[in-house]
């Protein structure tokens, strides 16, 4: 295997991992969520988990942030032990990972100054008001949403607010990304900004991304490696050539109705 | 088929899921004091929530004390003339109001207005994700939204029961000043003349244990939403019933208790 590989934009350093899950079991009840995860992020990488809706992609990144506790298996996020981690420490982690949700999820009651500021305010109150304005402009610039910083998210596009949760994310330098379905719900042009932005804060953040989707391409254009989950399992993990290059029919099947859609 | 194993099924998970409900109500409230006195305190938000809910309850809590001052008034007067009675009229106003309707009424309304509206907040954040994207955030969701509302409507509904007794007491002196003349020190004098010390006391610890109940209930069901929005509905509803369900209990509870003192 390569320890280092240099994509068009970044490089990935395949001697060091970021996320490692081994074992990984969930269930809500009597239905079983993930049976037996193993999961390798390394630094740089961008790996986007694709499969149908229901599959357990969403209660996967949850688990990585430790907004779910799995019933067996262990999950290391940046060298932490994320099970094991007192509520102080959860924070500290947490800090370092940015999570995109996939409605968005920016607090209706604050303007998109305020959805932003927060976060920074909340955890750092030494800084000062300028220094929040800076730090909230230039996120919004990143994201190139600079003229709407004193609309509130109701007068907001899809894609406008799913780049606000970005920003928001992204105003914490974090050094990994979870994204939860951040192209669903969105035209095809829109969603093309969307696999640009992320793209765009791969290289410009140095982060490294999970990216869950339903979405084919956006998971071909976003993802160093693709993960296919079927069932609370991987199917096949790979580049996306060597995952869908395969007879296996509920491969194929996922490819084709996506192709046809 | 409706037959006994389902009638069995049905009363089994019945209990279990109250017990359960129980159970949870109790961690809650459980870890609203073990977050009480943790570090920060975001008094910011506490003093924002203490003006959404007692400046904005104001104008409802007046109109409702002024009214419910009139009508007592009004219908207490016939009985107490039977006796030749009227002079004891504020004495008796003042022991209804401050002692038992002021409190209540401001609960009540409080419960319906300010209940509600933080379980739909709540509720509403819950389901579309905003309280879990501020625990990845690194900030307490609980801490920032439970306590600091809870602690705002014990402090606030207090306050709130007291002006409600007076704007009470207001409407019922216009209503004996016009019947009879009187000036309204003589009317505020002769309504507190029956009320003493312990009497203001228990006013005020139900008024603070009505404002717990409002904030506690109203973030309980907020913050345990599901559903999406039928959830966040049912929420508020929950909010308003239980509050309502809860604070006639502590009613009957806290008047037998300061009974016991008054008798003791």
């Amino acid at each position: 295997m390569k320890v280092m590989e240099k994509t068009k934009r970044h490089t990935i350093n395949y001697n060091e991992s970021v996320i490692s899950i081994t074992g990984l079991y969930k269930s809500f009840g009597d239905l079983e969520v993930l049976k037996g995860i193993d999961f390798t992020l390394f630094k740089g990488e961008n790996v986007a988990v694709l499969g149908k809706s229901g599959t357990g992609k969403s209660v996967l990144i949850k688990i990585m942030v430790g907004l779910l506790k799995p019933d067996k298996g262990e999950v290391i996020v940046l060298g932490d032990h994320v099970n094991d981690l007192s509520r102080k420490d959860l924070d500290l982690l947490r800090l370092r990972i940015g999570f995109s949700f996939q409605n968005s999820a920016l607090y209706d009651s604050m303007n998109v100054y305020q959805n932003l500021a927060f976060p920074l305010t909340m955890n750092f109150k030494n800084l000062s008001k300028s220094e929040v304005k800076v730090a909230v402009e230039e996120v919004l610039e990143a994201v190139g949403l600079l003229d709407k910083i004193k609309q509130m998210p109701s007068e907001l596009s899809g894609g406008q607010r799913k780049r606000i949760g970005i920003a928001r994310t992204l105003i914490l330098k974090p050094e990994i990304m979870l994204y939860d379905e951040p192209t669903s719900g969105l035209d095809p042009l829109t969603s093309a900004e969307i696999i640009e932005l992320i793209n765009d804060v791969q290289e410009q953040y140095n982060t490294s991304s999970v990216i869950i989707t339903h979405d084919l391409t956006c998971a071909k254009n976003t993802g160093n490696r693709i993960a296919m989950m079927l069932d609370g399992q991987f199917l096949r993990i790979g580049k996306f050539d060597e995952v869908f290059d395969t007879d296996d029919e509920q491969v194929k099947g996922f490819f084709n109705y996506n192709f046809i859609q | 088929m409706y037959n006994y194993k389902t009638q069995k099924y049905i009363l089994s998970k019945g209990l279990d899921d109250f017990f359960t409900g129980i159970h949870k109500a109790n961690q809650f409230v459980a870890l609203f004091f073990k977050e009480l006195f943790r570090r920060p305190f975001h008094m910011r938000e506490v003093i924002d929530q203490c003006f959404e809910v007692g400046l904005k309850s104001l104008p409802l809590i007046s109109l409702t004390g002024f009214i419910v001052g009139i009508v007592f008034t009004k219908q207490s007067r016939p009985s107490l003339e039977d006796f030749g009675a009227t002079s004891w009229l504020p004495s008796l106003i003042g022991i209804a109001i401050i002692k038992a309707l002021g409190p209540l009424v401001t609960a009540l309304i409080c419960a319906g207005k300010v209940g509600s509206s933080i379980g739909a907040e709540l509720g509403s954040m819950k389901v579309t994700e905003q309280i879990e994207a501020m625990e990845v955030s690194a900030i307490n969701p609980f801490k920032f939204l439970v306590v600091t509302r809870v602690v705002a409507t014990t402090i606030t509904i207090p306050v709130l029961a007291l002006y409600c007794s007076f704007v009470a007491l207001y409407g019922s002196y216009l209503n004996v000043h016009a019947e009879e003349t009187s000036s309204l020190i003589s009317f505020y004098q002769n309504a507190f003349k029956t009320i003493n010390f312990l009497d203001i006391f228990t006013a005020v610890v139900k008024t603070i244990i009505y404002g717990f109940t409002i904030g506690i209930v109203g973030s309980y069901k907020g913050f345990n939403a599901t559903q999406g929005t039928r959830g966040v509905g049912k929420a508020a509803n929950q909010a308003v019933v239980l509050a309502m369900f809860l604070i006639f209990i502590e009613e009957v509870i806290i008047v037998q208790v300061s009974n016991w003192f008054r008798y003791f």
